[in-house]
């Protein structure tokens, strides 16, 4: 289940997809808007996906994930539009017959949506509202 | 030939659209097209971004040569999760 949807996501129905009778655990990393970004007063996030290319890059990294790590299932949902402080933009889970497995895909999964998967967000914080174009939360170089 | 091209987030808002079809000649490549967008669209000249380029879907280098009809993407730094 590779997915980029509007609405909020359930944490539950990705756990559901992932659960496995052969997976002896699953792994979940959920992404949430926090208040708070380099001294600035965050009111949301707004989210922005190419989303067409962004499912396909998803289950892209998905399967290279399934060839470096033993696991049996994966799900990532990515919401777009405005996402409030404490609600998830991403949430990603994982199933597999050992924990290591599954932590380190999960793992995976997260740092390579930050670096390739077409999907953008806006900071929207007191005072103005930023592209952010970094993985770690600074602005957009020079435009 | 046309190519149809796609922006999003701050290339969306710069151009004022995010999708427009625009004449190029055969041959031309991924950094053509993007330095003729330049031209027509001056608020992109400023970019000093580093930019990625998609091709129907597809990560491709600067070095692509369109197509017609292709879908075009130009991929500001990404910073989803």
């Amino acid at each position: 289940m590779f997915r980029v949807v509007r609405e909020p996501i359930d944490p539950q129905e990705l756990v559901r997809y992932v659960t496995d009778p052969e997976a002896g655990a699953i792994v979940t990393f959920i992404g949430t808007t926090r208040n708070n970004n380099e001294g600035r007063k965050v009111i949301a996030l707004d989210y922005e996906a190419y989303p067409e290319m962004a499912e396909k890059e998803l289950a892209r990294l998905g399967a290279e994930a399934k060839a470096k790590w033993n696991i049996r299932r994966m799900a990532i949902v990515h919401r777009i539009g405005p996402v409030q402080i404490t609600e998830p933009s991403v949430i990603i889970a994982v199933s597999a017959a050992h924990r290591d497995d599954a932590f380190q895909a999960c793992r995976f999964a997260i740092e390579e949506i930050k670096k390739s998967v077409p999907i953008w967000k806006k900071e929207v914080f007191e005072g103005g509202e930023v592209w952010i174009g970094t993985q770690s939360g600074q602005p957009l170089a020079k435009f | 030939m046309k190519v149809q091209i796609k922006f999003f987030a701050i290339l969306r808002e710069r151009v004022g659209a995010g999708e427009i079809v625009k004449e190029v000649k055969e041959g031309c490549t991924v950094r053509e097209l993007w330095r003729a967008l330049q031209e027509d669209y001056p608020k992109l000249a400023a970019a000093e971004t580093r930019l990625l380029y998609a091709v129907n879907r597809d990560y491709v280098n600067a070095d692509h040569v369109l197509k017609e009809r292709d879908e075009v993407a130009f991929v500001t730094p990404v910073s989803g999760g």
